[in-house]
């Protein structure tokens, strides 16, 4: 029964979803208050026909309704329950499915604080807004049915892909789609406001918080996926510049720019058609990473799911979103009016650093990303890109912008003074030099890119805490003031702190980890001991473990320090049977000065045991510098001028903002 | 990028409807690519030992086999080189559709048994059935490396002059020995 509540509430949306597309914006070229209206009921009920066919797709799982064809592929009546649930999205249909409720859940959001928007620009943006869900909504209902009944209905299930069988991963896509499906709504005001002709501070201080909000999901997104690889595929590394990170990587890189250029558009009325631009790019990028994964075209450690005639469909939805929205733009952009004049020494100046820096990266990963299959189109041969292509790239565009983060925000508007600014850095300046010349000791086989890293680590991370000390007069007035004046500062630029800090400290983390990491592949027997870092690891021996789904060959290390014992780290290979796979669960031991991450592979057939261990210092602060970033925009987003009500109480305060009320028209 | 246009509402007109063009053009070249991408398959990853003889080797068999595999077993009729252990869960898959395969007779198969323990190699044979023709012991996976094998189960394709013509990564499915390995070994024994 549960299935077919959920096809018959997934058609009732696509129905509704095409009245919301169609409806208000004719009522808003009309200015029929009637008509704009309908946008919002009609964006609350999708939403909740979309939660309730997501419900019963959830049913389905929990109670192992072998008569799914979804729940077959994907479930196994003996798994975990946490996994029964996860299970609902861990596939093409499921997940996409979760892509709805995500993007109907925003559409509801808009709908339900989007009050003090201009009536036009709110339906508008609503009704945008659904004509990306009727294209999803069509994509599951004509290629993707995830109800699609099986008879006769089997008496087991295949279970899920072992590998997905993992906490992180079960929260991994949630927060990834959040981030993703969010940009939607800083696409949807793009389009709206080319629609509308009209870009202005008010439509940047609209899009602002949901740009953020978005970022900050895809950040917690990316770096739960970066720790899933790094503890699940056993590697040892965090970050492989595969295609599906790349995926979420480049609309993550294009939605940093969009939030920084908006500042401008917010503050001072320029960069307007480039951050229109952004908006739309920023989310296209989340579509082609969509397509990416799931059409196939490129192959990849843990693309799921693939099948070219979805491909196609995609691509076509593709081409329609994004060639309609460009189209709009090469229309419409060249009208908008540019705003204020600014020095290319300003603030203003070095945002638009930052952007061109960002979007170049972007696009150098992009051009990394499809390279493979524009040689294969165009000569049919085969290649794939690797890290060394993205580190030779990557590292030469963020090392200036790296380092102008520690600039920028000192920087006045309109025209900056870069020599007071340095003058005024210039202690942070003999910090980094002094980083320098510690690393060079420390790094005896003399790294380049360890001491650059060191020393961007110091410039940034002492530099962000320096603005903040002279923002609030550290030492200079009684520490008392300066807590006064600490609590006075708004929350936004407190915010822009932590996450600048939150890069010094992921900066910080990769050069350690990377550069004084030490590493030994060998085959080990019970009773040898290794050396890694400061531990010795004894390896006691492995013995084979049953599991709930799964047979685990499990291992122990016992590992001491300076005779002193430690812990005991116990690396697992499981062997799945259904699906048929073999995964390695490394043991790790964290802590903030580092990882000791022990392996343990296939036995020698001689009583020994093939293992990796490696030392690697300072890693867990990558995660930690992206928490901070997270943590930031929290922040950022808790300040009261980015609340939605915000730009309509200040006008209605301030006469002098009357450019601002009159933009709502 | 575009505030240089921003900054001069009044001058340079044409240039800022050239900006707002550029992003489309872009889309349609990547757009195109895409779809042209979609007809292709990146799972085909050519071996770079396709097309040269298969390299030099003498293994020695199982215990209480009789044959060993060596080069010179290679050539004279098309035949399959199938790289298999007891321990990869994937060659179980595998192994019904090479028992089917064999008692078709249509091609020799040989076993090249990669980094594994003799005997749980034997006792797995023993327990599943032997597919093979001959099966060479590769205890410490010496001559995979030559072939260049990064994954177990792989299957190489040789002709009659013992060269490598195609190579199957992962287990060979019905699907791929319908569409791909049927095909290409009847047109190997023309």
């Amino acid at each position: 029964m549960a299935p077919e509540l959920g096809q018959y509430a997934l058609v009732l949306a696509i129905i509704v979803a095409t009245v919301q597309a169609i409806v208000p914006q004719i009522g808003a070229a009309r200015r029929d208050a009637g008509w704009m209206a309908i946008a919002t009921p009609a964006a609350q009920a999708q939403f909740l026909l979309v939660l309730f066919a997501f419900g019963c797709l959830t049913v389905s799982f929990v109670t192992s309704d072998f008569s799914v064809a979804n729940v077959v592929a994907n479930s196994h009546s003996l798994k975990p329950m946490i996994y029964k649930i996860s299970g609902v999205w861990g596939n093409h249909e499921g997940s996409l499915l979760l892509w709805i409720l995500i993007l109907t859940l925003f559409g509801a959001a808009v709908a339900r604080f989007g009050d003090n928007l201009p009536p036009t620009l709110k339906a508008r943006v609503l009704s945008v807004q659904a004509m990306i869900g009727v294209g999803f909504l069509a994509f599951i209902l004509f290629t993707s049915n995830p109800f699609e009944r099986i008879d006769p209905a089997p008496f087991e299930g295949q279970g899920l892909n072992p590998l997905l069988q993992d906490p992180a991963l079960a929260i991994h896509p949630p927060f990834l789609y959040l981030g993703y499906v969010g940009l939607s709504v800083s696409f949807s005001f793009a389009v709206a406001a080319l629609i509308e002709g009209r870009v202005d501070p008010a439509w940047a201080r609209w899009v602002r918080p949901w740009t953020l909000a978005a970022w900050m999901f895809l950040t917690c997104g990316i770096s739960l996926g970066s720790y899933w690889a790094y503890y699940e595929l056993g590697w040892g590394g965090w970050w492989f510049w595969d295609p599906v990170e790349n995926a979420s990587f480049m609309p993550w890189l294009a939605a940093t720019a969009l939030l920084h250029s908006s500042i401008v558009v917010e503050k001072r009325d320029a960069l307007k058609s480039w951050t229109v631009l952004l908006a739309i790019l920023a989310f296209s990028l989340s579509l082609l990473g969509t397509f990416l994964v799931r059409s196939g075209v490129l192959n990849s450690v843990h693309a799921f799911a693939t099948d070219p005639a979805r491909g196609v469909f995609i691509l076509a939805f593709l081409g329609a979103v994004v060639g309609g929205s460009l189209v709009l733009y090469a229309l419409r952009a060249p009208l908008l009016k540019g705003g204020g004049v600014f020095q290319p020494v300003s603030r203003e100046g070095t945002l638009v650093l930052n952007n061109l820096l960002l979007t170049t990266a972007c696009l150098t990963v992009l051009l990394g990303t499809l390279y493979p299959l524009f040689l294969d189109a165009v000569t049919g041969e085969k290649v794939s890109v690797g890290p060394p292509y993205f580190n030779a790239t990557f590292v030469p565009l963020m090392t200036p912008l790296v380092a102008a983060l520690a600039i920028g925000p000192m920087m006045a508007w309109k025209r900056g003074d870069l020599i007071g600014i340095l003058k005024r850095l210039r202690f942070v300046a003999m910090a980094a030099f002094v980083a320098a010349v510690a690393t060079l000791w420390a790094a005896f086989d003399i790294s380049l890119l360890a001491v650059l890293g060191m020393v961007l680590v110091v410039w940034l991370g002492f530099g962000v805490l320096w603005e903040l000390g002279e923002r609030v007069k550290l030492f200079r007035v009684s520490p008392r003031e300066s807590w006064r004046r600490a609590r006075g500062l708004p929350r936004a630029s407190f915010g822009m702190s932590l996450a600048h800090l939150g890069v010094a400290l992921m900066v910080l983390g990769i050069t350690a980890s990377e550069t004084w990491q030490e590493e030994i592949q060998t085959i080990m027997r019970p009773g040898d001991t290794q050396t890694v870092g400061d531990y010795d690891l004894t390896f006691v021996g492995a013995q084979t473990v049953p599991g709930p789904n799964y047979e685990s060959l499990s291992g122990a290390f016992v590992v001491t320090r300076d005779g002193q014992p430690v812990t005991v780290l116990q690396p697992e290979m499981r062997t799945f049977t259904s699906p048929p796979m073999e995964t390695t669960e490394a043991a790790i031991r964290s802590n903030f000065a580092g990882d000791l991450y022990t392996v343990l592979g296939e036995p020698d057939g001689e009583g020994g045991y093939a293992v990796r261990l490696y030392y690697k210092p300072l890693v867990i602060w990558i995660w930690l510098g992206t928490l901070f970033m997270v943590a930031g925009g929290l922040v950022s987003l808790s300040d009261r001028r980015h609340r939605i009500g915000a730009p309509a109480r200040r006008a209605a305060q301030a006469p002098g903002d009357a450019a601002i009320a009159g933009a709502g028209d | 990028m575009s505030e240089q246009a921003e900054e001069q509402p009044t001058g340079g007109s044409s240039l800022r409807w050239l900006w707002a063009l550029l992003p489309i053009a872009v889309f349609v070249v990547i757009g195109g690519f895409l779809f042209q991408g979609l007809s292709l398959d990146p799972k085909s990853i050519p071996s770079v030992l396709i097309d040269k003889p298969a390299p030099e080797f003498d293994l020695p068999p199982l215990p209480g086999k009789d044959n060993g595999l060596s080069r010179a077993d290679l050539g004279g009729e098309p035949a399959l080189v199938n790289v298999f252990a007891s321990w990869c869960v994937a060659c179980r898959v595998e192994h019904p559709i090479l028992m089917e395969l064999q008692k078709s007779g249509e091609v020799p198969i040989y076993g090249l048994n990669y980094k594994d323990r003799p005997n749980e190699a034997i006792s797995w044979l023993d327990r599943f059935g032997d597919p093979y023709d001959r099966i060479g012991s590769d205890v410490n996976g010496r001559v995979g490396i030559d072939f260049g094998v990064y994954g177990v189960p792989e299957t190489f394709v040789i002709d009659r002059n013992g060269v490598i013509v195609d190579k199957v990564i992962g287990p060979i499915t019905p699907q791929i020995l319908r569409d791909k390995l049927r095909p290409l070994l009847a047109e190997l024994r023309k």
